[in-house]
Parts: structure tokens; C-alpha cells; sequence
């Protein structure tokens, strides 16, 4: 544990202290020139510290980062339409139904591709094809689309979710399914297992690991596609319309208060999903 | 109404020749570039049927044909934002922050401390969503394609720095014990052995970043961009209720995505040629 606490504690205040040299740095220009219009002249440390306390900078200090975290989370009522924790609500619901809806998915189009040969020389190669449409051009246009066939609110959102993070799951899955070898395979027709039996049985369990590898990556993409069908779509609400409304009134600190709080979103699902992992992988009796 | 039903008829008709060839077939060649193309053109044919045979407004969704005319009608402007998006800013990226991932995983490969440090960060940043660093890039290199290559250069950065890392480590003690009784220096060990044996990871960073590349550069105008590009064509088509367009758009993103990452896909299969996963007989 010591042995990656120390260099990680190491590399993030490396990164703090860059950071604010750049905040130093990119914010020293406007001082300048407010110096220049008033006919003063600024010594360092009066530029250094006008740069820390701008009111529109453009590289925030990490300090007013967290303020003005700390003032969305917790400094807002929660139904208070500044409230970080109201549109990080609203993202991580549009996340989880895209999630559940892309695994669905790719696990039921995982066990066709695993049994069905037609299927694996057929969907497969659309599968991968799939990945390298960049999904997010197509993102405006499904909500303009589904907006005007009357489906609102999350739903649009939760769909392109779903689209990015179908496919990790569909690989991994893929793998998965067929990680049994030969030899338990040949084991379970000694058995007369039918079909069911080998994939309830067989199957499934080995596929445990692969499948939360991929949970992992897949929820990371959901949060991502859920944050993007915020942008175009003239959402009010949600982590991406902050971003984009941030960057429309040139509110800096917004914009990396609300990428920040995406941030820690991120972090928290792939943790739960890792601590399901963990709990479920060592009931199976998978974790030595 | 009669179209609907034989494109109906053509997918039931499809899917029974897709199993029969898979069935007997499997394994020729043709049967495995036939059945994923049949499947596609059954795709578009029922698209067409149900569009055309249910009379969807073109506004919601332009049925296949319609989109074809709309391309060949507007290839000049497709051009242009392919230039803008895909040449100008997300391959010009692509080659910074991949050059850029590379250089620094081989730096700090001589620092386990570093490495220990770096990788966790690395791997968190890598699951996080990077887009949205977009519009401050954009106001900070301004709307033309510089913008977009930051955003791309920021977004390839990790996922190829943690793989080139990861492939860095692939060597065994016996192959780097051979190269100490060779003795070998430092930089030759590196060129001979273990660069080489990075490559397959290298490669599979490599491929996640040319999506991760299109996605960065078009999601990046959305912020703003000059009036050309292909986020901005999209954006402004959508407004204008111009479907057929926003679909050649896509088109032309799915054709360069797929393209690009073909053309990563061959290379590594001539770099990687020694690699288990490259062998046929699988």
C-alpha cells in the first residue's frame, strides 16, 4: 500500500503545483493589462496574487476549483438549479438507464454470437464497425429526433449512453462465454448436460471475471455518452449543459467545477462496480 | 406497402442464407466477407422498405436513398469539413499526443517511482469524461482546428501512455537476462527487445484512439469552430431540419473512423506479424 501511496501523493502534488504556475502563467496577461489601463505598475507578488482571485480567469486556481465545488455541492440547496448535486443527479440517472439498457444488450447479443454461428459471422464485424462511427456526431440528431416523436427526459440521453457502453460489454462478454476449455466442455457432454445446463452452468460462472472487467469500462463510457447528449441538445440541466453554459458565458470555474464533479462521478461508479466485483467474485469462490 | 413487405421478405429470405452459409461455409473465405455484407445489405433494405413503405417524414428519419442522393449531391462540401475535422484537426492530434504518450512512457520507464505514481493517475484519467475539457480548449487555441488538435492531443494522451507502459513491462527476466549476457546497453536492449515486444499493447492503444480521435475533434466544434466542419455541419444541418445531410455527415464519419482505423488495424498486423493473435490458424 505504501508502496503506490507515496509516489501517487507524489505525481498529484507535482500536477498542483503545474497547475498553478499555469494559472500564474495564462492569468498574468489580463492583470497586465488592467495595470497598463490604470497607469500602474504591478511588482510579482501583487501579479501573483491578482491572478489567484480573478473572477473570470482563464485558468482557475485549484483553489477556486474547489470552491466553487464546494459551493455547487454543498453550498445550494438541492433543488436550486445551481446545485451540482441537482445535475449530477440527473447525469448519473440518464448513465445508469443507459447502462442497464447497453448491458442488456450486449450480453443478449453476446449469448446469440456465442451460440449462433451465422450470428458470429454476421453481427460481429457490424459490432466492431459500430465503435468506429463516432456515436457522438449522431448525438443531437437522436435527440432532435426522438424530441420531436414525443420521447423526452432521459430516455434520448440514456440511448446514446447505452450505444457506447453496449460494446465493451459485448467483447468482453464474447470472451467470456467462450473461456471454458475443451476439456470442461467435453466434461459436461460426459455428463449429458443439455445446452442450458452447459451455459447456466458452465458458462456463466467463467464469464463472471470478464464481465465485470468490462462493467468497468462500460460504465465509464455510459457516464461519457450521457454527458455529451447533454451538450447539443439545449438541455438545461445535467453535468454537460453546465459545461456548455459555462463556456458560452465564459464562467471558467464552472465549467471545471461541473468537470470536476463529473470526475468524482466517474470514480464513484467504477468503484461500486469494483466492489460488486470483488464481493460477488469472492461468493463465487473466483478470488484466490 | 408492397415495398415493406418485400423488404421484409428480402431480410427473412437473407437471414436463412446467412445461416446456410455459416452452416457450411464457415470456415472459406468468401463466406466470411459474404454473410457480414449480406447482413449489412439487409440492413439498408429494410431501412428503405419501413421508410418508404410506412411513409416516414424525412425530417425524423431519410430513408437510404435519399441520403445517397444528398452525398453525391454535396461532395464538395463533405470535402471541405473532412479536411477541417478529420485531416486538419483529429490526424494532427492523433500523431502529437500518441508521439507525445510514447516519448513520455519511455522516459518514465527507467522510474519505477514515477511509474507507481503515474499509472493509477493515468488509469483514472483515462475512465474519466475527457470531453468535457473541450470548451476550455477552445477558448484557450481559439475555433480553428488548433482547438480540436488540443482536445485530441489531451483525449489519446492516456489510454496510449497506460498501454505503452503496460507493454514496456512484457519483457520476461530470461529474454533481458539474454540481453545482459549480450551486454547490451541500455538503448539497445530497448530498440531490440523491448519496443518490440511493447508493440501488440502499443497497437491496441493505438486503435482506441482513432475513435477517441474523431469523437474529440467533432465533439470539440459543437463548442465553436469556423463555418466549416463537421460538427458544426451537423449542429447548423439539424437546425435546418436537413437529414439526408447530417446523415452524409455521419456517413462520412463512420467511412474515416472505419478507414483510420483499418489503416491502424494493417499496420499492426505488419509490425506485430510474430504476435499469437496475429496467426490465422486460430
Amino acid at each position: 500500500m505504501r508502496q503506490v501511496v507515496l509516489p501517487v501523493l507524489t505525481v498529484l502534488a507535482a500536477i498542483v503545483l503545474i497547475w498553478y504556475c499555469a494559472a500564474v502563467a495564462l492569468n498574468a496577461k489580463w492583470v497586465r493589462d488592467q495595470a497598463a489601463r490604470a497607469d500602474e505598475q504591478v511588482s510579482f507578488s501583487q501579479l501573483v496574487a491578482a491572478t489567484m482571485v480573478q473572477e473570470r480567469p482563464v485558468m482557475p486556481a485549484p483553489h477556486q476549483v474547489v470552491q466553487g465545488l464546494w459551493q455547487g455541492l454543498a453550498g445550494q440547496k438541492v433543488t436550486s438549479k445551481r446545485s451540482l448535486v441537482r445535475h449530477a443527479w440527473i447525469t448519473f440517472s440518464a448513465t445508469m438507464l443507459g447502462f442497464v439498457i447497453g448491458t442488456a444488450a450486449g450480453i443478449a447479443l453476446a449469448v446469440g454470437i456465442v451460440h449462433l454461428r451465422s450470428m458470429d459471422m454476421s453481427v460481429m464485424p457490424w459490432a466492431i464497425a459500430s465503435q468506429t462511427v463516432p456515436i457522438l456526431a449522431i448525438a443531437p440528431m437522436v435527440i432532435v429526433v426522438l424530441a420531436s416523436l414525443g420521447i423526452k427526459g432521459l430516455l434520448p440521453k440514456a440511448l446514446i449512453a447505452a450505444w457506447l457502453c453496449f460494446f465493451p460489454i459485448l467483447v468482453g462478454m464474447v470472451k467470456g462465454l467462450r473461456a471454458p476449455d475443451r476439456m470442461q466442455l467435453d466434461q459436461l457432454r460426459t455428463w449429458n448436460a443439455s445446452g442450458g445446463d452447459t451455459f447456466w452452468k458452465l458458462r456463466l460462472p467463467s464469464s463472471m471475471p470478464y464481465f465485470f472487467a468490462s462493467l468497468k469500462v462500460g460504465i465509464a463510457a455510459a457516464l461519457v455518452g450521457t454527458i455529451v447528449a447533454e451538450l447539443p441538445a439545449g438541455a438545461t440541466s445535467g453535468l454537460g449543459a453546465r459545461l456548455l453554459q459555462g463556456s458560452y458565458y465564459g464562467q471558467t470555474i464552472q465549467i471545471w467545477a461541473a468537470l470536476f464533479t463529473a470526475a468524482v462521478l466517474a470514480g464513484m461508479l467504477v468503484v461500486v462496480v469494483g466492489v460488486i466485483e470483488r464481493v460477488v467474485l469472492k461468493r463465487m469462490g473466483m478470488v484466490q | 406497402m408492397s415495398l415493406l413487405i418485400a423488404s421484409l421478405l428480402f431480410w427473412a429470405l437473407a437471414t436463412v442464407a446467412c445461416w446456410q452459409i455459416a452452416a457450411r461455409w464457415s470456415q472459406a473465405r468468401w463466406a466470411k466477407m459474404l454473410v457480414p455484407a449480406l447482413f449489412g445489405a439487409t440492413l439498408l433494405f429494410l431501412w428503405e422498405g419501413i421508410v418508404r413503405g410506412l411513409n416516414v417524414s424525412p425530417v425524423i428519419l431519410p430513408a437510404p436513398s435519399q441520403i445517397a442522393a444528398r452525398f453525391v449531391d454535396s461532395t464538395d462540401v463533405l470535402w471541405m469539413d473532412f479536411a477541417q475535422t478529420i485531416l486538419k484537426g483529429a490526424l494532427s492530434g492523433y500523431l502529437i499526443g500518441c508521439t507525445a504518450a510514447v516519448l513520455v512512457a519511455v522516459l518514465i520507464d527507467r522510474s519505477p517511482f514515477l511509474q507507481r505514481g503515474l499509472l493509477p493517475v493515468g488509469n483514472f484519467v483515462a475512465a474519466l469524461p475527457i470531453v468535457g475539457i473541450a470548451p476550455i480548449l477552445v477558448m484557450w487555441f481559439g475555433f480553428d482546428w488548433h482547438s480540436k488538435a488540443a482536445v485530441v492531443v489531451v483525449m489519446v494522451f492516456f489510454p496510449v501512455l497506460v498501454n505503452m507502459v503496460a507493454g514496456l513491462k512484457e519483457t520476461d527476466p530470461l529474454q533481458r537476462d539474454l540481453m545482459a549476457t549480450y551486454s547490451a546497453s541500455y538503448g539497445q536492449a530497448l530498440t531490440k527487445l523491448r519496443l518490440p515486444a511493447a508493440m501488440p499493447f502499443l497497437f491496441n492503444g493505438l486503435k482506441i484512439a482513432t475513435t477517441l480521435a474523431l469523437i474529440g475533434a467533432i465533439v470539440a466544434e459543437f463548442f465553436g469552430s469556423p463555418t466549416r466542419g463537421m460538427g458544426f455541419r451537423i449542429s447548423t444541418a439539424v437546425g435546418q431540419l436537413d437529414m439526408p445531410l447530417v446523415w452524409s455527415e455521419i456517413t462520412v464519419a463512420a467511412l474515416a473512423g472505419t478507414g483510420f482505423y483499418g489503416l491502424v488495424a494493417a499496420m499492426e498486423k505488419a509490425v506485430t506479424f510474430w504476435h499469437p493473435s496475429q496467426r490465422s490458424d486460430r
